[in-house]
């Protein structure tokens, strides 16, 4: 009896996980937030449904401060597959015009993506939203069940948590409360590279290294994507060879210095790498704990 | 991944290629409370290099915070993730960590230790394939050692490691590791666990973690690493007959129609006759289809969609099995469950069961026993608490499919949800179905309702009062009951004291005797519409779920709720049985509004304020309801 490669009983299980979940919900949605995390999971969507095409739209929660590289990329993308996008942009957020310089990264996610996420799912009734986060990316997730329920103010309660056994997984909920589903939860880093790397998946070519402007800024590399970023007295724009590990917001995301130009060049890179891959957000080091303190708030 | 190091580029599609074939061992690891098993793990991880230089700053950082004594790293603190473990300094939740070799990758779940976590270990082992259980050198087997090894046995993981941890502080004692192995082996036998490897190590200092220790010399087999690296993995059922629960019915368009699912035991290739159970009916299967193309044959793990020959009825939930060695299907079972609910067990209270892609109504029998998890001693029991585990006799509303548990884990295994809250708060085991499912069949009666309600000349009708005593109901239903018998219809009236004077009086008033009260009242009342009679039930029936339970044994239509609603002061300042009196002194236990819940109906067909309303007036609102609904014919 043959046994599956790692790579195979991952993807096996995806496939289970989101099956199960759209015959357990009313109306599903997938949150796409255009990384590669986002990449795999789609891919891994239109192979678990195939020939139907994936029964449910993706939704993209907006900052408006992403890489022009990602709106191209999930634009073109969402029509090569000929699949439904909702973007969803949180018009209090525009209103009050948060941005993450004056208002600071804590502020920023807050009010984009929580809220943002929180007003989308409710404007369309989504009662299960799919997420990328993995397992092994920060200590809480580690935590969180593959089925995650929300009450119906988004809250989570990591002490509430309802056991997950063998492969059944509990989605029920009553009228206004949801489900959040992680797919990936299994996943490593290198796992998602590498299924990337032998499946052809298509990523935003950002995580690929070419010269870009970037200043310095509190030890970071933060890249000058567009005109709305105010530069202090003493910082110029340098071109510098650079690559991302991971996509957000651009003034909150920090470049790696790199000249991997090619997916085999990014893997080699990771696999010597000495720091883990969340580490050029800005978001998690607000405090200990501070990725617990969001996800109950209703952070993804 | 320790060569990656002197990797060239062009090394690296084929190290990459023989990282791809690489297979994915699950293993948990418990033991008691303070026998290093986080340490463990973080020591695997630590050796593996697998900890990033930020992780290595946050975690020196987190333990000089919270004090580790000497100075050393505490790798613990890598692995509790949530804010109240690390306050604590205990592991409450499965934490999952990953990790990987040149030979393989790894998941590990981390269990919490503690007696009242069990069912959180019970979930880490749900998954595994082989346990790492730790001891303590200078504890040597303790009742937490046998607590977890019984519940490994019972989720049927076949192969465990006795890691003997802390070794050093012993000074690496041979005839302490060898007492130890020898008690041990003596015991896991005894419930049935054989396939057993003693590992004398220290996961604080690194001995026999992932490098053979020098330490001890006299330690003939493997490191900790070499035994997960080279272990068997069987966990997928493989050898078995096929199995796949259907999860999804793949219809993009009128020419195609197909069944998605996992295979979750044995294989399956084109032309293979399989049978969909429960209903029996046989096809071969046309194609297996991905979107890779299509497939001839495919294992135990893959997920895929099969197509068929024939155009058979198969819909969410049911259960492809090979055709000559098909799975049972039946009602009724003998099961072991683990009780993961704040909430005991009801027996008799309808919940839900989730077993493959199915989910189906259950009660469940008072249990025939209640296991000691520490002495393993079984012991007569009522009910189950939070942690417990018991066999049950189970009843389900409809049959399903099913192999024993340790036949499959898949398709033997379940959970049981609560109808309302929707909380997990069990998972259980089948070991077989009873015989008198097989054998007790529904007669098929030729005189039936219909016939009965017409020569009635009325529909039948459920009639259900429900209140706090004292609210008024049985004078409500007394007045109901004295209209319809003037007009000539059918009536019965039952009334909760009466009733318990006869049929129940040997129930009592704990939440599990209520439960069992209501249940019997309302196979009685059901019965009673089977018959043609319009139905009077005043009972207080403090649950909704009971009264949920009644609402579905009548056709829909059939069941009509009346909330009587007086709040518990003007109940009580009536207090015509003098009952509340005694309750508020404590001469009554369990007197609902007092010591029991009361919960009030969400959306009763019909509510009567008694504070507003006189019981003639609330009695015309009832009669005008029936008429309302065509259960009386309109003036």
């Amino acid at each position: 009896m043959r046994t599956l490669t790692h790579l195979q009983r991952l993807e096996a299980e995806s496939i289970d996980i989101m099956r199960e979940a759209v015959s357990e919900c009313e109306k599903p949605v997938m949150l796409y937030s255009i990384g590669k995390d986002s990449s795999v999971m789609l891919h891994l969507a239109i192979k678990a449904f195939f020939p139907s095409k994936p029964p449910f739209p993706l939704l993209h929660v907006d900052t408006t401060w992403k890489f022009r590289e990602m709106y191209e990329f999930r634009d073109a993308r969402v029509r090569q597959l000929g699949l439904e996008l909702i973007v969803h942009v949180n018009p209090e957020a525009v209103q009050r015009g948060i941005n993450p310089f004056p208002h600071g990264s804590a502020v920023h996610t807050d009010i984009w993506k929580t809220e943002g996420l929180k007003q989308a799912l409710d404007k369309h009734g989504f009662d299960l939203a799919f997420g990328g986060a993995r397992r092994d990316e920060e200590k809480s997730r580690a935590k969180e069940r593959i089925f995650s329920f929300r009450s119906a103010q988004h809250r989570w309660d990591p002490k509430m948590q309802r056991p997950e056994l063998w492969r059944l997984y509990n989605a029920r909920k009553n009228k206004g409360e949801s489900i959040r589903v992680f797919p990936l939860s299994n996943w490593t880093e290198l796992d998602v590279w590498e299924y990337i790397y032998f499946e052809r998946i298509p990523i935003v070519p950002l995580y690929f290294a070419k010269k870009r402007p970037v200043v310095k800024r509190d030890g970071a590399l933060i890249m000058v994507d567009d005109e709305r970023m105010p530069l202090h007295a003493d910082e110029a724009p340098a071109l510098t060879s650079v690559r991302f590990r991971t996509l957000g917001c651009y003034p909150l995301t920090g470049a790696i210095e790199s000249e991997a130009d090619n997916l085999s060049g990014i893997i080699k890179e990771m696999l010597l790498a000495t720091t883990s891959e969340r580490q050029g957000r800005v978001i998690d080091h607000d405090s200990t704990g501070s990725m617990e303190k969001k996800k109950q708030e209703g952070y993804f | 991944m320790s060569r990656v190091d002197d990797l060239s580029a062009g090394d690296l599609e084929e190290y990459l290629r023989s990282h791809a074939d690489k297979t994915l061992l699950r293993f948990l690891t418990c033991g008691s409370v303070d026998d290093g098993k986080s340490t463990l793990i973080g020591r695997l991880l630590y050796e593996s290099k697998l900890l990033y230089d930020d992780q290595l700053r946050a975690l020196e950082a987190d333990s000089k915070r919270l004090g580790a004594a000497d100075g050393e790293l505490d790798f613990a603190l890598l692995l509790d993730g949530l804010a109240a473990e690390r306050e604590q300094g205990i592991t409450i939740d499965v934490a999952y960590r990953f990790f990987s070799t040149d030979k393989r990758k790894f998941i590990v779940a981390d269990t919490p230790g503690h007696e009242q976590y069990t069912r959180n270990m019970v979930t880490g082992a749900s998954t595994a394939d082989v346990a790492v259980i730790l001891i303590d050198a200078r504890k040597g087997v303790l009742i937490q050692t046998r607590r977890h090894s019984y519940l490994i046995a019972l989720l049927g993981i076949r192969r465990v490691v006795l890691a003997i941890n802390k070794l050093d502080l012993v000074g690496y004692s041979r005839p302490v590791f060898d007492r130890i192995e020898e008690e041990y082996r003596a015991f896991a036998g005894s419930i049935g666990l054989t396939d057993i490897v003693c590992l004398p190590l220290s996961a604080k200092k690194g001995d026999n973690v992932t490098t053979p220790s020098a330490n001890t010399p006299w330690h003939r087999g493997p490191t900790l690493m070499e035994y997960l690296e080279t272990v068997e993995i069987d966990s997928d059922a493989g050898n078995g007959p096929l199995r796949m629960p259907v999860q999804w019915v793949n219809r993009p368009n009128l020419d195609f129609r197909g069944f998605s699912g996992r295979v979750v035991g044995g294989s399956v290739r084109v032309g293979d006759r399989v049978r969909v159970l429960p209903s029996g009916k046989e096809s071969t299967v046309a194609r297996i289809v991905t979107q890779e193309g299509d497939l001839d044959r495919a294992v135990s793990g893959q997920s895929i969609t099969l197509t068929l020959h024939h155009e058979i009825d198969i819909s969410r939930g049911d259960l492809f099995a090979a055709a000559d060695s098909p799975a049972s299907v039946a009602d009724q079972f003998e099961a072991t469950l683990v009780w993961m609910s704040e909430d005991e067990m009801l027996p008799g209270r309808p919940y839900l069961l989730k077993i493959g892609a199915k989910t189906v109504g259950v009660t469940i029998a008072p249990p025939k026993y209640k296991v000691n998890v520490n002495s393993l001693e079984h012991l007569a029991a009522k009910t189950l608490h939070l942690n417990e585990i018991g066999v049950c006799n189970l009843n389900l509303d409809q049959v399903i499919a099913f192999d024993p548990y340790e036949q499959n884990r898949d398709t033997g295994g379940f959970i049981l949800i609560d109808r309302f809250s929707n909380e997990t708060i069990g998972a259980g085991l089948l070991h077989f179905a009873l015989r008198r499912s097989q054998n007790i069949h529904w007669q098929a009666i030729e005189v039936n309702k219909q016939a009965h309600a017409t020569l009635m000349g009325h529909k039948p009708c459920m009639v259900w009062f429900t209140g706090l005593s004292g609210a008024g109901k049985s004078t409500i239903a007394n007045l109901v009951e004295k209209r319809l018998h003037a007009m000539g219809r059918h009536t019965y009236l039952l009334d909760g004291d009466n009733v318990r004077h006869g049929l129940n009086k040997d129930l009592g008033f704990t939440e599990a005797d209520r439960v069992e009260n209501i249940r019997r009242v309302a196979e009685v009342a059901s019965l009673m519409v089977d018959a043609g009679l319009i139905v009077l039930v005043s009972f207080i029936s403090p649950f909704r779920a009971e009264r949920r339970m009644a609402r579905t044994l009548v056709p829909q239509g059939e069941f009509c709720e009346v909330f009587v609603d007086t709040p518990l002061g003007v109940a009580e300042q009536r207090d015509t049985k003098g009952l509340y009196k005694k309750a508020r002194r404590g001469e009554l236990q369990n007197f609902t509004g007092i010591d029991s819940p009361y919960e009030p109906p969400e959306q009763p067909e019909v509510q009567i304020d008694t504070t507003a309303c006189a019981p003639e007036d609330a009695a015309e609102t009832i009669v005008a309801h029936l008429r309302a609904t065509g259960v009386l014919d309109p003036l």
